[in-house]
């Protein structure tokens, strides 16, 4: 290992420090079992420890039906999102589906128009990819550097095992007509959410998804039928998906036009931003969060890249002076998260902390000011700059204020 | 033999006169059509019949949209639906109906499948057409005579219309190479 990592001695040393705590309290948790006395008898479906805390956060709102949540990176581990932390962005709150009685109707410009119930999906040659979904608004505070801490300005970003059917499967079992180039995916939620897809990327990768780590997926992320777009803002991955209407132009909906376009400098705005570019940012040590003592850590985070692998991802300890590659954990897949690790030395010196990600084609995850320079302030979509976390002397770890 | 080539034959036609592929599903039922969203396309395609005034949409939005988005259209728990023209350049854009929404058929669209937002699908064509009609002309993007219809709703020209460009990233210079 080019940069050395902390021995398994050094890193049970971190662990009883933190541990330490717990193990005090060891006579006085109501929640801990005797342990010479039976457990709990064997259940149909596992919940998580009662020690366990982390949970989603969200705004709060006169309209708790619309708005977002977001994953506590900050407690994340590995690469997966439980489905029960995935982040959710919902514009008129989540409709409970029977799957009995939820069709897929395939209609415009197709030979064969389709009404296809869950069953005739699920009998379809299936495909399970592992993926990134993110909001194409998450980070949206760090225009104005506000986030303080990395689920509250990152956690609209998740992973999760996705499996379901090509799109370019029922395409084909529909007809696509030659003068078709769009398909207009709209969800079954009181809203009816709708977007516009071009046709060609969407038969290149997009899919139909019904499970979601090994299981059905969540009302929540869509049940039972969900678009995904894999690399692509979360908002085209329509949920609860009902109808694919084949077209000859985009429909222009409102989620594609008023919302969802990034607004420049010059008052034009792009439309159709679809890519979500590479991106990174450590999450431990993390806004919020503070080192117990000097010594030994592991500094981790998540990197990611809609447009391919991550490559390579490169950490500063000293403001951006220097910058040193991490240790990527394999497998490295195409459009997923990616935890990054470096042993690093806390020695009580103040210490900004920052990473950044290269992916396959080779793309350099910019800095804020670059990312600024280029597209202003009120774009709100995208953001993907570097992120700086502050390491006091004594400890604690804060937000970098521009 | 006879059964044989009598077997074969009838293989082949029944292959050749099925589409390939797995063959799930049927035909929508035109109940399972008309119960999807009425998605509009810019042109108007799939703008149904009916019409509405700025007047009778005035009273509708009075009735059903003010207490969200205030009773002149400036905003609250909604969106702010007015105003903002000549701002998007600036460092403070403010983004509206009248500002930045590049079609008129956007708005029939998302009135209609998801405003009011406690009970979507609530309002009738015509009430959407005079929605429309209401806020359209309270941004001053059509006189307060006009009737939208299915014919005159496209032709409505947003003054963000051509504030729309296509996505050029990757846009950001690198500052330089690292390592």
């Amino acid at each position: 290992m080019k940069h050395g990592r902390p021995s398994r001695r050094q890193l049970l040393q971190i662990g009883a420090a933190v541990g330490g705590s717990l193990l005090a309290g060891r006579k006085t948790s109501a929640l801990e079992t005797n342990p010479r006395k039976l457990g709990e008898p064997l259940g149909p479906y596992s919940e998580r420890s009662p020690f366990e805390k982390a949970v989603r956060w969200r705004r709060e709102s006169k309209t708790p039906e619309t708005g977002s949540s977001f994953t506590p990176l900050h407690d994340s581990v590995g690469t997966a999102t439980p489905s029960a932390l995935h982040y959710e962005r919902h514009h008129s709150g989540i409709p409970t589906i029977d799957p009995a009685r939820h069709r897929l109707i395939i209609h415009g410009m197709v030979d064969r128009p389709l009404s296809l119930s869950m069953t005739d999906i699920r009998r379809l040659p299936s495909v399970t990819r592992l993926l990134v979904l993110e909001c194409g608004g998450n980070s949206a505070g760090e225009w104005a550097a506000s986030g303080a801490d990395v689920q509250r300005s990152y956690g609209l970003v998740s992973g999760s095992e996705w499996t379901g059917v090509a799109l370019s499967l029922l395409l084909a079992e529909a007809g696509a007509q030659p003068r078709a180039s769009w398909v207009i995916a709209e969800g079954a939620d009181a809203c009816r959410m709708m977007r516009s897809i071009p046709l060609a990327t969407a038969l290149e990768s997009s899919m139909l998804a019904y499970g979601q780590n090994g299981e059905a997926m969540r009302p929540s992320q869509g049940y039972p039928l969900r678009l995904i777009n894999p690399g692509w803002e979360g908002n085209t991955n329509v949920k609860w998906l009902h109808s694919l209407k084949l077209t000859d132009q985009p429909y222009m909906a409102r989620d594609e036009t008023s919302k969802y376009s990034d607004l420049m400098p010059d008052g034009k705005a792009r439309i159709f931003t679809y890519a979500m570019e590479a991106k990174s940012v450590i999450t431990f040590p993390s806004g919020g969060q503070t080192l117990p003592a000097h010594g030994l850590y592991e500094l981790t985070g998540l990197a990611w890249s809609g447009r391919g692998r991550i490559d390579r991802v490169e950490v500063t300890t000293n403001g951006g002076r220097t910058w040193v590659q991490a240790a990527l954990q394999e497998p490295r897949l195409p459009i997923a998260l990616t935890r990054f690790r470096l042993a690093w030395r806390f020695d009580g010196q103040d210490a900004l902390i920052a990473s950044r990600a290269i992916d396959e084609t080779g793309y350099v995850q910019p800095t804020r000011a670059a990312l600024i320079a280029a597209r202003g302030t009120n774009s709100i979509y995208h953001y993907n700059g570097i992120k700086f976390w502050s390491v006091r002397s004594d400890g604690t770890v804060t937000n970098v204020e521009s | 033999m006879w059964k044989v080539s009598a077997i074969l034959l009838l293989m082949a036609v029944t292959l050749s006169a099925q589409p390939p592929g797995y063959q799930v599903g049927r035909p929508p039922t035109p109940e399972e059509v008309r119960d999807l969203g009425s998605a509009i396309a810019p042109d108007g395609t799939g703008l149904p019949e009916g019409s509405g005034t700025v007047a009778a949409g005035r009273e509708l939005f009075a009735a059903q949209c003010a207490r969200c988005h205030g009773p002149n259209g400036e905003g609250d728990v909604g969106a702010r639906l007015i105003g903002g023209q000549g701002t998007l350049a600036t460092p403070r854009p403010i983004k509206t109906v009248g500002s930045f929404w590049p079609y008129a058929t956007t708005l029939w669209d998302y009135i209609n499948r998801a405003m009011p937002f406690d009970r979507p699908g609530l309002l009738q064509p015509p009430e959407v057409y005079a929605a429309v009609a209401y806020v359209l002309n309270l941004n001053g993007i059509i006189e307060a005579d006009q009737v939208m219809d299915a014919t005159s709703l496209p032709k409505v020209k947003m003054p963000n219309r051509d504030g729309f460009v296509a996505d050029p990233r990757p846009d950001v210079p690198r500052e330089r190479r690292p390592r």
